[in-house]
C-alpha cells in the first residue's frame, strides 16, 4: 500500500508542479474525477429548481470537480493546500474562486452562507500528521466544526474519501458526528476493490426525513430495482455500510452453458468428420424454462 | 477573487472574534463579464453582508451600489445589474486581505488569496 499518496508526502509537497500537471493531464483521472463529482452532486440533492447555488469544493485541486459544478450552473469556491494545483486550475480557467488554505485549520467562511459542500478524495489527508504540530483529531475537529458552521440550515456536505483502514473511517465519521452532522456513509460498488467509492453524506441540523442517508447504487439482491441505470454486471453493486447484513448471494448464473451458436458449430465440425449427427431443427440447443 | 468570495471569507486566526470583513488592499483589479442570473442574485441577497459588499466595491473603485437596500429593490433590473457587477464581475487580482482585528495580511496572488495560517495562529 505504499502507493497511497498520503503515505509519501504532505499534500502541499506531494502535489508539486510536476505531480499537479501529471494529475491533470491524465484522461483517466479526469474521467474518474468527473464521475465522482457528478455522483457527489447527485448525493448533495439540491432542490430541483434550476437556481444556481453557492457551493464549496474542499480540496478542489486543479478544478476538475469544479468543472462539473460549473456545468450544472453553480457558483463555487474552491479550497486547496497545494499552490501548484491551484496554478493548474488557473491555467484551465476554472470558473470558481480559488483559495489557498488548509482545511485542517478550519475553513474561515462566514456562518450559514454555503448551500452545499463537496470534496473529492481529500479528507483522508487530514488523518496524517505531517508536522509535529499536527494532531489529526484536532484538525478533523477544526475542519468539521467550521464546515458545520458555514453551511446553511439543512444543507448537505458530500465528501468522497479513501480511508486507509477501518480506524481512519471511524475517526473521520466520528469527528463529523461530534461536530453535529447527521448522516452516514454511502458505499458505491462495495465488492470491487477498484471501483469501490465511499461517500460521507452529511446533513447540517437534526436528522429528518429529508436527511435520511440516500440509497447506494444498486443495493442488495431484493431491493435492487431495475430502474437504476446500472449496467448490470456483478461488479456494479453497492450497499450501505451501515447495514450489517451482507447482501444475499444472487442466484448463480451458470456461465458454463454454451449457446446455440456453439452447438451448431460443433455439429458442423462433427458432420465434416463424417460422424452421424442429428438434423438441425428449431429445438436444437433451445433454452429450457428456469423451473426445469 | 470575486467580491462574492470576499463577502464569505473571514479571518480564521485563533482568538479573533470579529474576523469579518477583511479589509482589501488593491494592487491590481480586473473585470470579467459573466452572464446575469436573477435567481442566483435573489438567493444570494439574503446571505450577502451588504455593508461589507459596498465597502469592498468602493475599494475596487465601483461606487454605484446604494448604501441602504431592501428586498423589494430586487425587482428593479437596474439594481440587479449593479449588484451582479459588484458581486461577480469585479475581481481582486493582486493585493492583500487584511484581518480587521490583528492586521495580519493575507496576500492575494493571481486572484488566489493565501489563507494559510502560521503554526502559532491555529
Amino acid at each position: 500500500m505504499a502507493s497511497r499518496p498520503e503515505l509519501q508526502a504532505p499534500p502541499e509537497i506531494f502535489y508539486n508542479d510536476d505531480e499537479a500537471r501529471k494529475y491533470t493531464s491524465s484522461s483517466r483521472i479526469i474521467d474518474i474525477q468527473a464521475k465522482l463529482s457528478e455522483r457527489a452532486l447527485e448525493l448533495l440533492a439540491l432542490p430541483d429548481d434550476d437556481v444556481p447555488r453557492l457551493l464549496l469544493d474542499i480540496g478542489c485541486g486543479s478544478g476538475l470537480s469544479g468543472e462539473t459544478l460549473t456545468e450544472h450552473g453553480h457558483h463555487w469556491i474552491g479550497l486547496d493546500i497545494s499552490g501548484s494545483m491551484l496554478n493548474v486550475a488557473l491555467e484551465r480557467e476554472a470558473e470558481g474562486d480559488l483559495i489557498l488554505g488548509d482545511m485542517g485549520q478550519g475553513l474561515g467562511v462566514r456562518p450559514g452562507v454555503i448551500d452545499g459542500a463537496i470534496s473529492i478524495s481529500a479528507v483522508q489527508w487530514l488523518c496524517n500528521a505531517d508536522r509535529s504540530s499536527h494532531e489529526p483529531r484536532l484538525r478533523l475537529k477544526a475542519f468539521f466544526g467550521s464546515l458545520y458552521r458555514c453551511l446553511a440550515r439543512g444543507a448537505r456536505a458530500v465528501l468522497q474519501v479513501y480511508p486507509e483502514n477501518l480506524a481512519q473511517r471511524e475517526l473521520i465519521l466520528g469527528s463529523a458526528m461530534r461536530a453535529g452532522f447527521s448522516g452516514g456513509v454511502v458505499v458505491d460498488f462495495p465488492h470491487s476493490t477498484k471501483t469501490r467509492k465511499e461517500f460521507l453524506v452529511l446533513t447540517c441540523g437534526s436528522a429528518s426525513l429529508s436527511s435520511a442517508t440516500p440509497q447506494a447504487k444498486g443495493e442488495d439482491g431484493e431491493s435492487c430495482s431495475d430502474d437504476e441505470e446500472i449496467s448490470g454486471d456483478e461488479e456494479n453493486q453497492s450497499v450501505l455500510v451501515s447495514d450489517r447484513h451482507r447482501p444475499r448471494k444472487k442466484h448463480k448464473l451458470n456461465k458454463n452453458v454454451k449457446g446455440k451458436e456453439w452447438v451448431m458449430e460443433k455439429k458442423e465440425k462433427m458432420r465434416r468428420k463424417g460422424n452421424t449427427v442429428p438434423a438441425d431443427s428449431k429445438y436444437t440447443a433451445r433454452k429450457r424454462k428456469t423451473r426445469f | 477573487m470575486r467580491l462574492l468570495t470576499h463577502n464569505m471569507l473571514s479571518s480564521n486566526i485563533k482568538g479573533v472574534t470579529s474576523g469579518f470583513p477583511l479589509r482589501i488592499e488593491v494592487e491590481k483589479m480586473v473585470e470579467k463579464e459573466v452572464e446575469l442570473n436573477a435567481d442566483f442574485l435573489r438567493n444570494m441577497f439574503a446571505k450577502v453582508e451588504w455593508k461589507a459588499l459596498v465597502e469592498a466595491s468602493k475599494t475596487l473603485g465601483y461606487t454605484e451600489l446604494p448604501d441602504n437596500v431592501e428586498p423589494s429593490m430586487l425587482d428593479s433590473d437596474e439594481f440587479l445589474n449593479r449588484f451582479h457587477h459588484a458581486l461577480l464581475e469585479l475581481h481582486l487580482e493582486e493585493g492583500a486581505l487584511v484581518c480587521p482585528e490583528t492586521g495580519r495580511k493575507f496576500p492575494v496572488n493571481k486572484g488566489i488569496p493565501n489563507m494559510l495560517l502560521h503554526e502559532d495562529e491555529v
